[in-house]
């Protein structure tokens, strides 16, 4: 990674011609080499975003796209140098896989040998050597999203732009799939843009997450700090499990219908939102518990097993507790945070 | 703005295509209900050229929708039943049979009805009659009812439809009468325009078929285009597209049913 | 009754009416035409006899550019109308395939008004230029006829053809670097393909047997139907007519049993 701006987005918005707002102004950078990816709901902008730094869309009077620091708002798609990847593939069916791969060179007038050349190389690093001369309607799911992946970055693209390119997958071949894209990726070191409304995908492969809604940038920031930190109770909602409790504060703490919560130092008194990750919560004996409740069901779920706990706050707590435990259906239990795991929400703006 | 240019001509090409097809019907309707076509509209409007095709043709007239009707029923007789049975059938059998009642669609016009004249020709009466045109009128338009039926068809479960009714106790007719009709019932109607759209334009056939007492609008037309004025062609063009308009505006609302549409999807 | 027996029965009609009005005159026809005078010569006749020969050429040249130039006019205007959304919209697709319904003697009409004698042609160049134009009764108002009924024809397929065509690909085509000219050479006109052979195969086998135009417009152009009518009527070289009418089937039928072989729909002429 050779750091630097490879994208800058400034005051990108879009409004169709039927006057739907489809983002809101967005400004935002990509480094060199860095993997950003777009997270959200379907409908929250994340695909209009991408196809405006492709230049398949126009962002609306004002906005810019920068790569590299030129301004190529106005450069047509087919100059902007972009490898896209696209959910349905979009592979040409008229054309054999290394027909496919080479296209952009061939546009370029890259010579016969040296297109051969490239070709080879990326079926070898995508792993769908000996496929060459076979056409689009051979191939399985998990072979084309291959090709549609070489096709784009053959050509050296100045950024890659990928719209759920995995979605279209059964879910073993989509997780082994994932692996291998982040391999790549990091081997490649492209600087990438990633559409996704699936989290874990994001998680792996995202250098920074951007959490979209409603056409608008939530939150950005690393796996890490997304997952622990949420800027809002969407974020913590939308990416993996969460308890939302809303509770009144006294004496720093939490009050709850089966007992009280210890909330982080310095929470003024009042009635808060917090949130909960299910696997920062310990079940311990329910006798001197701060927090009781009732387990409603337990689901066995491989490495875990995941319970609902009823009675300890206003709404069910869901725990992650150690499969080594044994728990009963109505069996009352205490509940016992990880310090630092109990972390406060700012009310989401409507 | 190269962009809006190449955008403007295709548009202007595609303006000057429409034209070229409706410029000419649009002047032959003018043409029917004008006193003088060579004089202009100027000449005043009159509908005397419609009376005298209707003085001189009515009976053509008459005749292409009794022969319409007619085919319809034929087909409907014949292809529906035909349609359900090539569906449940399946296999080479039916496919085979199905080529063999497409090919009239292949088979110009001309040859089909020089091949009906050849062996039906010396049966006077029927030669004579204007069931020789139905004929000709029935093999030419079974497949567009035996098509339209079956895709309609195809695109639902019919076996298990069959198969379901049948659990229930109902016979082969009642299944037929009771569940396949009543389900293919947007096939058979697209089915139906097309027979009697097409019957009644039926020229290629027709003239081959036609004495001079059987005479159909479309035959009327011919004659009229070589030995009538240009207004009274004209005017007998101008029944002809009233005739046709209903029945294409129906087949495009037919075509756009909902049914049709999840039929098709 | 078992559901075999119930299909059988419900296919004994349709076999009957095939049988008695389809096929056995069909099989009439293809005895006959090797039966006359000349024997099977007759069939020999179409392709080393110059008149029919010269006939034969005549129109397969002119079902052939027929078809190309139907081809051309329909995908230029049917890529506008499917990529773009306008007010009249709708009027200009039901002008393009309102002629659908059409005989053949109304379309040559439809010639014939627009550049016969008292035709519009000859009226605008008669002002403009000083001098009546009449194409009608040439094989240009032919070829003009012959495009008049095929547009509509061609003009549908490729519209649902374009229809489906997935915008991906001309999306993923533009990001790798082709302009406008190379995404359409490399990527809409070769997914088009299936249609262009479907739609074509149909205008080019309608326009072999097309009769009620050429008639209509009685030029001086022996298309193959108008030649075998006059065999037919005027000579009463019945076997001669005959063999001209098998020869014509079958390249019909060969045309569109081509096409259906390349493109795996069902393709048919009509009217």
């Amino acid at each position: 990674m050779s750091g630097g701006v490879a994208v800058r987005l400034e005051g990108c918005a879009k409004t169709f011609p039927d006057g739907t707002s489809a983002l809101q102004p967005v400004s935002l950078e990509v480094g060199r080499g860095e993997t950003v990816v777009f997270l959200g709901p379907s409908g929250c902008g994340k695909t209009t975003l991408l196809r405006i730094i492709a230049g398949l869309e126009t962002p609306d009077a004002g906005g810019r796209v920068l790569f590299n620091a030129t301004d190529v708002t106005a450069v047509p798609i087919e100059k902007r140098n972009v490898g896209m990847v696209f959910q349905s593939y979009a592979l040409f069916p008229n054309m054999s896989v290394a027909e496919n791969i080479g296209y952009g060179l061939k546009i370029r007038a890259i010579g016969r040998k040296e297109r051969a050349a490239r070709v080879a190389e990326l079926v070898e690093l995508t792993g769908i050597k000996g496929l060459e001369q076979r056409r689009i309607d051979q191939l399985s799911g998990g072979q084309r999203q291959r090709v549609a992946l070489a096709r784009a970055v053959a050509v050296h693209p100045s950024v890659l732009l990928l719209d759920e390119p995995l979605t279209a997958l059964d879910a073993a071949l989509r997780e082994r799939l994932r692996g291998e894209l982040d391999r790549l990726l990091r081997t490649l070191g492209i600087t990438t843009v990633y559409v996704t409304h699936d989290q874990a995908e994001a998680m792996i492969l995202g250098d920074r997450i951007v959490v979209m809604r409603n056409g608008a940038i939530v939150q950005i920031g690393s796996p890490r700090s997304i997952y622990l930190e949420p800027a809002s109770r969407f974020v913590a909602e939308f990416i993996g499990a969460a308890n939302i409790i809303e509770a009144a504060v006294k004496d720093g703490y939490a009050v709850l219908p089966g007992g009280r919560m210890r909330m982080p130092n310095g929470t003024a008194a009042g009635v808060v939102t917090a949130m909960l990750r299910p696997e920062a919560i310990a079940i311990i004996a329910s006798g001197g518990a701060d927090l009781c409740g009732c387990v409603e069901t337990v689901s066995f779920i491989g490495d875990r097993q995941r319970l609902v706990v009823t009675g300890a706050a206003a709404g069910p707590i869901t725990v992650d507790a150690p499969n080594s435990l044994p728990l009963e259906v109505g069996q009352r239990v205490g509940l016992a945070m990880e310090p630092g795991a109990v972390r406060l929400l700012p009310e989401d703006p409507r | 703005m190269r962009d809006r240019l190449i955008v403007a001509a295709q548009f202007l090409f595609t303006v000057v295509v429409a034209s070229f097809l409706i410029v000419p019907a649009i002047l032959s309707m003018l043409a029917g209900i004008t006193v003088s076509y060579f004089r202009g509209i100027a000449s005043g409007l009159t509908l005397q050229w419609v009376i005298q095709v209707w003085d001189l043709y009515a009976e053509t007239i008459a005749r292409s929708f009794l022969v319409a009707g007619s085919a319809l029923v034929v087909t409907l007789v014949v292809g529906v039943p035909a349609a359900y049975a090539l569906i449940v059938r399946g296999g080479r059998l039916a496919r085979a049979i199905e080529e063999i009642i497409t090919l009239p669609l292949a088979i110009p016009g001309l040859a089909i009805a020089l091949a009906l004249l050849l062996i039906y020709g010396g049966f006077s009466d029927f030669r004579r009659s204007w069931l020789f045109i139905l004929a000709g009128h029935v093999v030419f338009t079974l497949p567009f009812m035996v098509r339209a039926v079956m895709a309609v068809l195809a695109t639902m479960d019919v076996k298990t439809l069959d198969e379901g009714a049948a659990s229930l106790g109902a016979g082969p007719w009642r299944r037929f009468r009771d569940v396949i009709v009543p389900n293919a019932r947007p096939g058979i109607l697209a089915g139906a325009l097309s027979v009697v759209t097409i019957s009644l334009g039926e020229f290629n056939l027709t003239w081959m078929l036609h004495t001079p007492l059987t005479k159909t609008l479309p035959v009327g037309l011919a004659d009229s285009y070589a030995s009538m004025r240009l207004e009274v062609a004209s005017a007998y063009t101008l029944v002809f597209f009233v005739m046709i308009i209903p029945l294409l505006v129906a087949m495009q609302v037919v075509a756009d049913l909902p049914g049709r549409q999840r039929a098709r999807g | 009754m078992s559901r075999n027996g119930f299909a059988q029965l419900a296919l004994l009609p349709l076999a009957l009416v095939t049988l008695a009005f389809f096929a056995l005159p069909m099989a009439k026809l293809v005895i006959v035409g090797a039966t006359g005078e000349m024997g099977l010569g007759a069939y020999a006749a179409i392709l080393l006899e110059p008149r029919y020969r010269a006939s034969l050429i005549a129109t397969v040249v002119l079902a052939a550019l027929t078809t190309v130039a139907a081809l051309a006019v329909a995908t230029i205007a049917g890529l506008f109308l499917q990529r773009h959304r306008f007010p009249g919209r709708a009027v200009l697709i039901a002008m393009l395939t309102f002629p659908l319904a059409f005989p053949g003697v109304v379309v040559g009409f439809m010639i014939i008004l627009l550049a016969g004698r008292q035709g519009l042609v000859g009226d605008v160049t008669s002002r403009l230029l000083g001098e009546k134009v009449v194409l009608a009764y040439s094989i240009q108002g032919l070829f003009l006829g012959y495009l008049y009924f095929s547009i509509p024809r061609v003009i549908l397929t490729i519209m649902a053809a374009v229809e489906k065509l997935d915008p991906a690909l001309e999306e993923a085509a533009r990001t790798l670097g082709a302009g406008p000219w190379a995404v359409h050479r490399d990527v809409i006109f070769p997914a088009l393909g299936p249609a262009f052979v479907a739609s074509g195969a149909i205008a080019f086998a309608t326009a072999m047997g097309a009769f009620g135009t050429a008639f209509t417009l009685a030029t001086n152009i022996d298309v193959l139907p108008m030649v075998i009518y006059t065999e037919f009527t005027l000579s009463a070289n019945i076997a001669m007519a005959a063999a001209l009418s098998v020869g014509l089937g079958l390249v019909a039928w060969a045309t569109l049993a081509f096409a259906r072989s390349l493109s795996g729909s069902t393709v048919a002429a009509a009217g």
